[in-house]
């Protein structure tokens, strides 16, 4: 027998978040990235796009599911400022950049079996570095790299045909940490939360719906919270699609960024 | 072992030939004439066994096709799971036609299409098959694709593995 058995239901391995963590793109959810089972070793690649008014956002990372246990990802973001950059004196087009190392484990439950009541349960731990701590620090921030921690509960209630997931993050993030971590004035951590709820269609198409708070460090710029409308299709048993409108509020003094989400994600 | 076969081979060949299976008290197995299943030891038969509460109402057994379309869910799935090189294999060691009968009885008696369950219960009827997740996954997909075929309403599918699906801790093994 393969250590990449494969045999994970369809989608039950979720889409990739921006954070490069399994979840519904912007919401992190509980589950395993990658389709392995119990006994075996999944693998996941992703590449996500935004396109929002001001801003171009970029993302790609791996992810590790072992045993459908626990998740290893690492997510690198690269987000455009294009004409903001010039208004900010960075330069047109200057791209923030930052490094996600994470790690989830699944401490209960399972998102499809076992008692139709209890969810699959996570914890999750986010290290995030952003690689122009110098630009984060000018806008405010206090420090360049940041950790989050996060705890999930997702299920799938096969009755409804709907899932829903709520993640609860402590976070010092600003911008998901594009633009740093804290504040001189507000330097500490924040609980956030994260929810989603989603219809399943077929067995390879699902829709639904997601809302993300944070928090609002920074004096020189407003942050609101996100929100999405997602479709995400399984093409093939190992690749999927996921297509939303998003809606990312204002970022950096520039209001009203919403905009489009694409995602692939390849997984094993 | 091999004097074992040193000494038979020295017999002499007049010597009727030895029923090993009665030497050795192993009983043969005889399909009932009647049902075609093989004689199993007997248990308590009651409607608990089948793992679930039936749905309330005649919806769900409609929306299945009734008794009709269930054994054809049933039978289908036990065909493409035999079949399956993922999970043949767990198969092979059973008796299909009581497999196909049982497992028709119990979808039937969930669906409240009008049936009782007479198998034997989840846990002690998949004891020491070693069945891992990614087997009753693969089970999980045969039957999604036998209800496919039959064209059953995707949320009514999922109902119907709502209700299947807490039993997964008697079906894998730990």
């Amino acid at each position: 027998m393969s250590l990449v058995d494969g045999g994970k239901l369809l989608l039950t391995n979720g889409v990739t978040t921006i954070e490069g963590t399994s979840g519904g793109g912007v919401a992190k959810w509980s589950t395993i990235a990658g389709r392995e089972t119990d006994r075996g070793i999944g693998l996941s690649g992703h590449v996500t796009l935004i396109k929002l008014p001001d801003y171009g956002w970029q993302s790609h990372g791996v992810a590790v599911g072992i045993a459908n246990r626990i998740e290893l990802s690492y997510a690198r973001q690269n987000f455009d400022t294009r004409d903001v950059g010039t208004a900010l004196g960075l330069g047109r087009g200057y791209t923030l950049n930052q490094d996600v190392f994470a790690a989830k484990v699944r401490l209960a439950g399972d998102v499809v079996y076992g008692d139709a009541l209890l969810p699959q349960i996570s914890v999750g731990v986010e290290h995030k570095r952003n690689r122009d701590a110098p630009v984060a620090r000018a806008v405010g921030a206090a420090h360049g790299s940041g950790t989050d921690i996060t705890l999930s509960a997702t299920k799938l209630f096969l009755s409804h045909s709907v899932l829903v997931n709520a993640t609860a993050r402590l976070t010092k993030a600003n911008q998901a940490g594009l633009l740093g971590f804290g504040s001189a004035g507000d330097d500490s951590h924040k609980l956030q939360f994260e929810g989603s709820v989603a219809y399943q269609l077929s067995r390879r198409a699902v829709i639904g719906a997601e809302y993300r708070t944070k928090p609002d460090n920074l004096a020189i710029a407003r942050e609101d919270d996100w929100w999405d409308l997602f479709a995400a299709y399984a093409l093939t048993d190992n690749l999927t699609v996921t297509a939303a409108y998003v809606d990312l509020g204002s970022i950096a003094t520039f209001d009203n960024q919403r905009g489009g989400f694409l995602s692939a994600q390849i997984a094993f | 072992m091999f004097l074992l076969a040193a000494a038979l081979l020295m017999q002499p060949a007049t010597e009727p030939p030895v029923d090993w299976d009665k030497e050795f008290g192993v009983e043969e197995k005889v399909r009932d004439p009647a049902t075609g299943e093989l004689p199993v030891d007997p248990y308590v038969q009651t409607n608990r066994n089948a793992g679930a509460t039936p749905f309330a109402g005649s919806a769900m057994a409609a929306g299945f096709g009734g008794q009709d379309g269930i054994r054809r869910i049933a039978n289908r799935t036990v065909e493409l799971s035999e079949a399956d090189p993922r999970i043949g294999e767990i198969f092979k060691a059973h008796d299909m036609v009581r497999l196909k009968r049982t497992l028709f009885e119990q979808f039937c008696y969930i669906l409240n299409a009008g049936c009782d369950y007479s198998g034997r219960d989840i846990a002690s009827s998949h004891k020491e098959m070693g069945v891992r997740m990614r087997d009753m996954n693969a089970l999980v997909e045969n039957l999604q694709t036998a209800m496919r075929e039959e064209k059953i309403a995707f949320a009514a599918q999922n109902r119907f593995l709502g209700k299947l699906a807490p039993m997964s801790g008697d079906v894998v093994a730990r």
